[in-house]
């Protein structure tokens, strides 16, 4: 039988990830610390503040669910992927009619990366959390 | 808290564990007998029964625990992380006891020769209904693995082990294999049980909504117990998602504190998990979340004599195939637990007497298939055996019979930790054989992979398997590799454990940039093709006659 690249359960993106595209193409974290300083306007942002929800292990590297949520006054709540080609995925906004500062969405995962969200509080200060979101070819489990 | 007195009521010492050690009662005695393997002076107001990871095996099976299983990060060393003569040693065990033979690999052979097989659904429903006998109000708690892994079980879609369970009676239920049946057949299986199918962390994926009941509430003994259930966390990836489309699973600990937070709130006075998380992601989980009492594991086949304390919870670890049985009493004061007593009862088939009726049951579900079971394929010179990180030698014979039947260079077969062993000596039927293999996706698929991909295959599954963070970990054993050599460094990060990649045929090392033909079985992947495994091996062992394995020492293991 013709196997396509998901033989063995591998995920298409995985195996792009590692091997076909150069480096050069995913963000590193000069990538990251750049988009995080555009955010916070230069200010390097403290651990915690904001929480993130995310799979230890993608079910679906294609959509992986994320959420989001910090303390009330929160302005904006950033999120990135360290390891996508453009590690930008999105940022909500917050105002005072914001029943909730709470946020969920999917994004897309081309390997195993840290997740990252980064929140301008109510004080004015940013906080930061990271989590790694694994992205594996899977399949020989039990 | 917990007097050492009740540990003292445990059935087999626990020396290292809780510096109580003792002589155990069964190597005391000449001879075991049912009274000596059941009686348990009853500790508290509440009994918890636990049996996991039966797969199937309705009748008693020969079963060898692994003589490797190694631990990383902080799980180094640490129950279940333990084996063969260590093992005995931490649990102070004698050597050729009784209880050496059902927990370790130590003198396996002999040993099973001398005490005979393990389980059998019969006998485990001659422990259940002593234990009510004991304690009418004791929970039953089946941790999952149940419906799969012989051939009946696949002939009827699960049915035979439903109606087995149902006669048993367990209070509730988990779940992982269930769902290889397809998401239909577990909806219809699940509308007509007579006890809840629990997962707290079973989602629709579409809504983001709870898919199954999370907990139940029970009052026993005058106690408040909430029982949350939570399935094996990684189904869609370690099994075919296109099985049960629509489905969300994951660890989902901050959900687990929630539902924790609930049943509290709800007025539970003792809270039990019954998990099939597998043993390193429940320790950590406990030392994570607050308030679950007890943790029934399941899902990594270990077997304990002594409960694990993390924190305040009690982990307790029931084994497989129904080799084991647990009980646990509990004390339950005020929402305390003030002290508890365990036994792991080892189920020797020739010890217990079979139940009449459970017996009857195993007999009218194996009737109509019963002369294709029984047929003797071939005869093993070599022992049988599945279990252990790396290669066993039931699926050397896998890859042997995939490399001849389907002309490859290479095998791959699954880590999985389900199937019983076979005797030197012993005959091959076709239910040994199904017992090795049987699946709802059992296509043989012949394939051509680079050795780069070949490699990444090893790292991404070693990774499974040996992430220091338990929370990424699956819970199975290494891929099983016939017709390659490799070296492993289980303490590197992914990408730098595997090594010395060797073409064993040629010796040649792998070369990342060549394509080499593989054969496999067990592919994620939906529309896999090939003849299901089951086929491959019969028609190799039909054609060898006597299976004489080599001991296999292509796999180096270092960091160990």
């Amino acid at each position: 039988m013709q196997l396509n690249r998901r033989s063995f359960g591998l995920l298409a993106a995985a195996a792009a990830g590692a091997t076909a595209l150069p480096r050069a193409a995913f963000a590193d974290e000069a990538l990251v610390k750049e988009a995080i300083m555009a955010f916070t306007g230069g200010v390097e942002p403290t651990e915690g503040g904001v929480t993130l929800g995310a799979p230890e292990i993608a079910e679906n590297g294609n959509t992986v669910p994320i959420e989001v949520s910090a303390g009330d006054g929160t302005e904006a709540i950033m999120i990135l992927a360290a390891g996508n080609p453009n590690p930008g995925v999105a940022t909500f906004h917050f105002t005072k009619l914001s029943g909730e500062i709470a946020a969920t969405t999917r994004i897309r995962l081309a390997k195993t990366q840290d997740v990252i969200a980064v929140a301008r509080l109510g004080d004015g200060s940013f906080g930061m959390t990271r989590r790694e979101v694994k992205v594996t070819i899977g399949g020989c489990g039990g | 808290m917990i007097a050492r007195r009740d540990f003292l009521q445990a059935g087999v010492a626990a020396s290292a564990l809780f510096g109580a050690g003792r002589i155990p009662a069964l190597a005391q005695s000449q001879s075991m007998t049912e009274n000596a393997l059941l009686d348990m002076a009853p500790v508290g107001n509440v009994t918890l029964v636990h049996v996991t990871d039966i797969h199937a095996q309705l009748r008693p099976v020969w079963f060898r625990e692994p003589s490797i299983n190694l631990g990383v990060g902080e799980a180094k060393g640490k129950p279940p992380h333990v084996t063969g003569a260590d093992f005995l040693k931490m649990f102070g065990l004698k050597p050729g006891s009784p209880e050496a033979y059902a927990l370790t690999s130590e003198d396996f052979v002999a040993l099973a020769r001398e005490y005979g097989r393990m389980g059998g659904m019969d006998r485990v429903a001659t422990v259940v209904k002593r234990f009510r006998a004991d304690r009418p109000e004791a929970l039953l708690l089946d941790g999952g693995d149940t419906w799969q892994g012989s051939m009946t079980a696949l002939r009827t879609q699960g049915q035979d082990m439903v109606n087995a369970m149902n006669l048993l009676g367990p209070d509730a239920m988990t779940s992982h294999w269930e769902f290889t049946l397809g998401i239909d057949r577990v909806n219809e299986i699940v509308e007509e049980l007579p006890f809840p199918f629990l997962g707290a962390n079973i989602f629709d994926a579409e809504w983001d909504e709870p898919a199954y009941e999370a907990y139940e509430m029970y009052e026993r003994g005058g106690v408040k117990i909430a029982v949350i259930g939570q399935a094996f966390p990684y189904m869609p990836i370690a099994n075919p998602g296109w099985m049960f489309p629509g489905l969300s699973f994951g660890i989902r600990e901050e959900r687990m504190a929630e539902v924790v937070q609930e049943v509290r709130d709800e007025g539970a006075e003792l809270v039990v998990l019954l998990s099939h998380n597998g043993f390193d992601v429940d320790r950590k989980l406990a030392s994570r979340v607050e308030g679950i009492d007890v943790i029934l594991c399941g899902h990594t086949h270990d077997a304990l004599p002594e409960p694990v304390k993390v924190g305040n919870t009690l982990l307790v670890a029931s084994g497989s195939n129904g080799k084991f049985v647990s009980r646990l009493d509990l004390d339950v004061q005020g929402g305390e637990v003030k002290g508890f007593g365990y036994r792991l009862v080892p189920v020797f088939s020739d010890v217990i007497t079979p139940d009449p009726e459970m017996a009857a049951l195993i007999g009218a579900e194996r009737a109509p298939y019963e002369a294709e079971l029984a047929e003797v394929i071939g005869t093993t010179d070599s022992l049988l055996y599945r279990r252990g990180n790396f290669n066993g030698t039931f699926d050397d014979l896998i890859c042997q019979a995939l490399i001849e039947e389907r002309e490859a260079d290479i095998a791959l077969s699954p880590g999985f930790r389900w199937g019983p062993s076979l005797l030197p000596g012993d005959p091959i039927t076709r239910e040994d054989i199904h017992n090795a293999t049987s699946m709802t996706y059992p296509n043989a698929y012949r394939s051509e992979m680079t050795g780069q991909f070949l490699h990444e295959i090893l790292e991404d599954v070693a990774d499974n398997l040996f992430n220091t963070d338990p929370y990424y970990q699956q819970g199975g054993d290494m891929v099983r590799v016939g017709g390659m050599g490799y070296a492993i460094d289980v303490t590197k990060p992914i990408g730098e454990r595997i090594s010395e990649m060797t073409l064993l045929r040629t010796g040649e090392p792998i070369d990342p940039a060549k394509t080499y033909t593989v054969a496999g079985w067990a592919s994620v992947n939906e529309g896999t093709e090939g003849p299901p495994i089951w086929d491959v091996v019969e028609s190799y062992v039909k054609r060898v006659g006597t299976v004489a394995l080599d001991p296999n020492n292509a796999v180096a293991v270092r960091g160990a």
